[in-house]
C-alpha cells in the first residue's frame, strides 16, 4: 500500500515537473476556461447586468467540465507524442499506482484552474462565494475528484484509439451526469441567498459516495483496463 | 439458437400482426382515452431496453474480469445495439403519450432522465466500438461496467425532483382486459428481441471469423 502510494507520488511529481517547466497545460486550460466564462456571460447576463437565477453555478460547472476534458486530453497527448505511456506501463509499478499518479497530477492541475475560475464567477455573476466557503470548497473538491477519477481512466485508455479527441467527451459526459447534477444543485443552494444549506450537504454526501464507488471501481479495473 | 431463429421470427411476426386487434379490443382508459393505447408499445420496449442494458453491463463485466471471452464481448456489443433500438422506441413513444397525458413533451423526471442517460451510454458504447479502432473492445467493456455502476447514482440524483411518470407498480393492478394485450405485446417484443439478438450476434461472430481468416491469409 505504502509502495503503491509512493510510486504514484513519483509519477505525479514527474508530471508536475514536466508541467512546471513548460506550463503549457496550465496556461492553455486557464485561458480556455476564462474565455468560456466570457462566452457564458455574453449569453446569459441580461442588459441591466442581472444574472438569471441558477446561472452562476451552472456556468461554473459547465466550464469546469469542458476545461477538465481539455486538460485530460492534453495530459495524455503528451505521453503519446513521446510514446512514454508504454514506458510507464512497462516500469515495475502496479497499474493502480500509474492510475493514481496520473489522477493526482490532473487533480492538482484542475485545482489550479478552479483557484482562478471560482473567484472569476463570483466577480462576473455576483455569486456570494463567502456564504459557506468550506462547503463550496468541499463540493468543488468532491466534484472534481469524481470527474477526474472517471476521466483519467478513460483518457488513459483512449491514448491509442483513433479520433480520441471526440471520443473522450462521448464516453465521459454521460458517465459524469450525476457529478454535474449534484455539483450544480449543491453550488446553486450556496449561491441562492436564504436557502437551506442542509440541501447542499446532502448533495455533498451524494458526491462523496459517487467518488468512493467510482474511485474503487477505477482502481480495481485499472489492471485489466490499462493493459497494452 | 440459430435453428430457433426462423421459428421465433414467425412467432414474433404473427404476434405483432395480431397485437393491433388485441389492443383494439382492450377497453379505453377513462381519463386518457385513445392515447393510452401507446402504452402497449411503450412499456414492452422500455422493458426490453432495460433487459438489453443489463445484458450489456453484465457481459462487459464478464468480458473484462473473466478472462476476455469473445462470446461475452459479442453479447455486450449486440445488447448495446439493441438497447439503442429499443431505447429509441421508448423515447419516441413516451413523449407522444406525455404530450397528451401531461400536456408537455418532456419533463426532467427521474425515469425519463435516467432512460435518456442510459440510452446515451449505449451510444457511447457503440460509437467507441465503431470509431475507436484496435483495442476498443476493452474500452467499451469499461463503459459497460462503469455504466452499470452509474444507474443508482443517476436515479438518486434525479429523484430529488418531483416525479410525474406513473409507477410500474400499476402494472399488476391492471384489469385483465388491459393486462392481456399488454403481456401479449411484451411477449411479441421479447420474441423479436431474441431474433434480433441471435442474428446480430451471429453476424458479429462471422465478421470476426472473416477478419481472422484474412489476417491469417496475410501472414
Amino acid at each position: 500500500m505504502i509502495s503503491v502510494l509512493h510510486s504514484a507520488w513519483l509519477i505525479a511529481a514527474k508530471d508536475l515537473r514536466v508541467e512546471a517547466r513548460s506550463r503549457e497545460l496550465v496556461y492553455t486550460t486557464l485561458f480556455f476556461a476564462v474565455t468560456a466564462v466570457l462566452i457564458f456571460a455574453f449569453s446569459f447576463v441580461q442588459e441591466d447586468s442581472t444574472v438569471p437565477p441558477g446561472a452562476a453555478s451552472g456556468i461554473l460547472w459547465v466550464t469546469l467540465t469542458f476545461s477538465g476534458t481539455i486538460a485530460l486530453t492534453r495530459t495524455f497527448e503528451r505521453e503519446r507524442e513521446h510514446d512514454t505511456l508504454r514506458g510507464l506501463l512497462l516500469s515495475p509499478v502496479e497499474r493502480p499506482a500509474v492510475y493514481l499518479g496520473k489522477l493526482f497530477a490532473v487533480l492538482l492541475l484542475l485545482a489550479g484552474v478552479e483557484a482562478v475560475l471560482v473567484p472569476l464567477t463570483g466577480l462576473f455573476f455576483q455569486a456570494p462565494l463567502l456564504r459557506a466557503p468550506g462547503l463550496l470548497v468541499s463540493l468543488l473538491a468532491a466534484g472534481t475528484l469524481g470527474f477526474a477519477s472517471v476521466g483519467t481512466l478513460f483518457a488513459a485508455m483512449l491514448v491509442r484509439a483513433r479520433s480520441r479527441d471526440v471520443l473522450l467527451p462521448v464516453v465521459l459526459f454521460p458517465l459524469v451526469v450525476p457529478v454535474i447534477i449534484a455539483g450544480v444543485r449543491g453550488t446553486n443552494v450556496i449561491f441562492t441567498p436564504d436557502s437551506e444549506l442542509a440541501v447542499a450537504r446532502m448533495w455533498l454526501a451524494m458526491l462523496l459516495s459517487f467518488d468512493a464507488v467510482f474511485l474503487s471501481l477505477a482502481l480495481w479495473t485499472s489492471g485489466p483496463l490499462l493493459s497494452e | 439458437m440459430r435453428r430457433a431463429v426462423p421459428g421465433l421470427l414467425l412467432v414474433a411476426t404473427a404476434m405483432l400482426a395480431a397485437s393491433p386487434f388485441m389492443i383494439d379490443a382492450a377497453p379505453p382508459e377513462v381519463t386518457m382515452g385513445l392515447v393510452q393505447k401507446i402504452f402497449y408499445v411503450h412499456l414492452p420496449s422500455a422493458m426490453l431496453f432495460m433487459v438489453a442494458s443489463v445484458v450489456c453491463g453484465t457481459s462487459s463485466a464478464i468480458y473484462l474480469l473473466g478472462g476476455r471471452r469473445l462470446g461475452a464481448d459479442r453479447a455486450a456489443f449486440t445488447a448495446a445495439e439493441l438497447a439503442i433500438v429499443f431505447g429509441l422506441i421508448t423515447l419516441v413513444t413516451g413523449p407522444l403519450w406525455g404530450r397528451k397525458a401531461w400536456g408537455v413533451w418532456w419533463v426532467w423526471d427521474v425515469r425519463l432522465t435516467s432512460t435518456l442517460v442510459m440510452w446515451l451510454l449505449s451510444w457511447s458504447y457503440v460509437l467507441l466500438r465503431r470509431f475507436g479502432g484496435a483495442g476498443s473492445e476493452t474500452l467499451s467493456a469499461g463503459v459497460g461496467l462503469f455504466g452499470m455502476a452509474l444507474v443508482p447514482f443517476v436515479y438518486w440524483s434525479v429523484n430529488v425532483w418531483r416525479t410525474l411518470h406513473p409507477k410500474t407498480s400499476v402494472v399488476p393492478t391492471l384489469p385483465a382486459s388491459m393486462g392481456k394485450p399488454l403481456w401479449w405485446s411484451v411477449a411479441a417484443f421479447a420474441c423479436l428481441f431474441a431474433v434480433l439478438f441471435a442474428t446480430r450476434a451471429r453476424l458479429e461472430r462471422l465478421r470476426t471469423d472473416v477478419d481472422m481468416a484474412l489476417a491469417d491469409a496475410d501472414e
